[in-house]
């Protein structure tokens, strides 16, 4: 299996998906000719042509509602939004009909709409190029969130994405984009939506996590061990439908939980997962569920590192859960 | 019919009596200090981020002459609204050249705590409202200022800056139709530098110019060589003048080239070519404007040489006063939320780092 990074796995995905399905079109700004920004589109346009990779005047509302008209009339298209940070002029398409588009038709009009967003911090890119905005999308009914943290992940669940019946929102961890590394299949691959991934196996204390906070866990996990405490992490990779079955089977095995995310922390995800896990699995808690997030503040640019949860951060909660 | 462009600095080097600006020798040399300082801070900036000493960096080389003219019109109480790309008019307006550079390295030196990514500096004692990242968000917020000055009597009017990119996106046009419904003074500064990061604005618009758009929203547009520092005074001062006698918006579209990348993030051999960059380059306002003080006499060959010497001894001289600062504390970082630090801030600060020892 060849080695890829994250941005290769994605461009794998696309470009695979193009070839198989005339259906699927990209659309966003400076995705042709330059390639994108974090080059996930690179060649592309070359490939493929301007008509199935569109270059885009600079409207985030525009790329989203075209898309979503696409979709309504057979297409498979596929924005990307430069920085997750820049999808809120397009909030409105997204929210408003995008994702209601099902339920007010009583089916009669899916519209199956990929939006992939560069996500989070890690790049030194100050308040408005380095926001993790899933917590809105989770909120939205009718919307599909994904978030890999492996390049094989990367490219499996875009395909999936591509061939979902539901809107997808794919948030990519862009901080990981080239430092993620790993084997990546060759050729057809999908990784079923909704299903998380059980990253290593342990018995005292679950971590919860997705994106690019997984290495973070991943560090966590390992100083743990020198003290002694067996930590076991799911990478949700499906962060909406939820595989909360996952998350119920490693909490009850462990009885104590960590949710670990790098958004904001009120009304985070982890405020929803911590909830689901005292509601299901009230009775087999050793200690009370467990928060590692962001700040509530803007994202930083010169504190960025203080700003994001790191190892030292998780590990504290992590030793709180064991000693509590 | 397509718009015409508003030359004044003509390319024999001779002057368009009817565009060109009333100015005094000494406003030429304001104008000429500034512009220099501005290409002598790219240069400066560029260098500092590709050596690791800045993080980031939004260049306006090609640029300054728009910046600078369009700065030079405005009148002490006018509001600024401006984007990444506006260090021109910040300097031109008095922001110090140290807070400016400060805010580049982020650190303690840097007046907005390190909040933010190079570029986006303000100052509220010259009305030079904060910059966001999101393009064009500010265009409604310069017709929303420029309201409250009506309001009040004030004769001031507001500038708000974008690129050509930005006059795709439905804040431009939401701006756009409420200042015209509600005659605010305000003036909306296209800087048309060819590009929105990769896009060219052939891509961008199908219209044969942006200044053609204000005629849909009721008020007058204009397009002006961006790089003629005289015409873009002269049809600047023209527009703040109208607005601030209550003659209400207007569109002025500079029509320029960015000489540089995008930013420092960014690659544009990827989608221009050399012989493009270089028929620009022929263009370049600061040589185009050095030529013509050199012919009209206000300086000299040497002069011109030395004043853009002094201008890189004094952006040196920013450097070094603002790169050994310290960092910022880390303290800072719940600071400014809200007016006064709820109970959940004050409990976040025991997750800083220093926090336990
Ligand atoms: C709403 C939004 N979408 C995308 C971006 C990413 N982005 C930053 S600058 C830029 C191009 C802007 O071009 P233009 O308006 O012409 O201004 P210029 O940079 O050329 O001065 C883009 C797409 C952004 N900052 N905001
Ligand atoms: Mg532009």
């Amino acid at each position: 299996m060849p080695v890829m990074t994250l941005i290769q796995a994605i461009n794998a995905a696309l470009s695979g998906e193009m070839e198989r399905n005339p259906a699927v079109v990209l659309l966003g700004e400076d995705i042709g000719n330059s390639g994108g920004v974090f080059r996930a589109t690179e060649g592309l346009w070359e490939r493929f042509g301007p008509e199935r990779v569109m270059d885009t005047p600079l409207a985030e509302a525009g790329i989203l509602g075209m898309a979503i008209g696409m979709a309504l009339n057979g297409l498979r298209p596929v924005a990307e939004i430069q920085f997750a940070d820049f999808i809120y002029p397009a909030f409105d398409q997204i929210v408003s009909e995008l994702a209601k588009f099902r339920y007010r038709s009583a089916g009669q009009f899916p519209a199956p709409v990929v939006i992939r967003a560069p996500s989070g911090g890690g790049i030194g890119g100050g308040l408005y190029h380095s926001q993790s905005p899933e917590a809105y999308f989770v909120h939205t009914a009718g919307l599909t969130v994904v978030m890999p943290s492996t390049p094989a992940d990367g490219k499996g669940l875009l395909v999936s994405a591509m061939r979902s019946p539901d809107p997808v929102i794919f948030l990519e961890p862009k901080a990981l984009y080239r430092t993620a590394k790993g084997e990546v299949p060759e050729g057809e691959y999908d990784v079923p939506l909704g299903k998380a991934h059980t990253v290593r196996e342990g018995t005292d204390v679950s971590v919860i996590s997705y994106g690019a906070m997984v290495p973070v866990a991943e560090g966590a996990a390992a100083e743990a061990e020198k003290e002694g405490v067996s930590v076991e992490i799911t990478d949700l990779r499906t962060l909406w439908p939820l595989d909360v079955e996952a998350v119920d089977r490693s909490v009850q095995k462990t009885g104590r939980a960590v949710v670990l995310h790098e958004a904001p922390r009120t009304c985070g995800f982890g405020a929803e997962l911590a909830t689901l896990v005292q509601e299901r699995s009230f009775l087999h808690l050793k200690a009370p569920v467990a928060r590692v997030t962001g700040f509530d503040t803007p994202f930083p640019y010169a504190l960025e590192k203080i700003y994001l949860p790191d190892v030292r951060r998780t590990l504290d909660a992590v030793r709180g859960a064991v000693n509590f | 019919m397509e718009l015409p462009l508003l030359v004044a600095l003509r390319e024999d080097g001779s002057l368009d009596p009817a565009l060109a600006p009333a100015l005094q020798n000494e406003d030429l040399l304001v104008l000429f200090r500034n512009m220099l300082l501005l290409r002598a801070l790219d240069e400066k900036a560029i260098n500092l981020q590709r050596s690791g000493r800045i993080g980031f960096y939004v260049p306006c080389t090609g640029q300054e002459a728009m910046e600078i003219g369009s700065g030079f019109a405005l009148k002490e109480g006018d509001w600024i609204f401006p984007s990444y790309r506006d260090h021109g008019v910040a300097l031109l307006r008095g922001y110090p050249l140290a807070t400016l550079v400060g805010q580049l390295f982020g650190n303690a030196s840097d007046a907005m705590k390190g909040r933010q990514m190079p570029n986006h500096w303000c100052d509220r004692s010259i009305n030079l409202v904060s910059v966001s990242s999101p393009v064009a968000t500010q265009l409604p917020q310069a017709v929303g200022a420029a309201y409250a000055a009506k309001l009040r009597g004030e004769k001031v009017a507001a500038i708000v800056y974008f690129g050509d990119g930005g006059s795709s996106t439905g804040a431009f046009h939401v701006a756009m139709n409420f200042a015209g419904v509600y005659r605010t003074p305000t003036v909306f500064f296209c800087g048309n530098n060819q590009y929105a990061i990769s896009l060219p604005v052939s891509r961008q618009t199908a219209s044969d110019s942006i200044a053609r758009k204000a005629d849909a929203y009721g008020f007058e547009g204009v397009r002006v060589d961006g790089n003629d520092v005289l015409a873009v005074t002269k049809v600047t001062r023209d527009a703040l003048a109208r607005a601030r006698e209550g003659g209400g918006p207007t569109l002025i579209e500079a029509v320029t080239y960015r000489m540089g990348p995008h930013s420092t993030s960014d690659d544009p051999t990827r989608y221009r070519s050399e012989e493009e960059i270089a028929e620009w380059a022929k263009r370049d306002p600061v040589r185009r404007f050095t030529e013509y003080l050199q012919k009209a006499g206000v300086v000299d060959g040497v002069e011109a040489a030395n004043r853009a010497e002094e201008a890189r001894e004094e952006v040196l001289r920013a450097v070094k006063e603002c790169e050994g600062a310290p960092p910022v504390p880390p303290e800072s970082l719940v600071e400014d939320v809200y007016a006064e630090m709820p109970w959940h801030l004050i409990e976040q600060r025991k997750w800083l780092p220093h926090a336990e020892e």
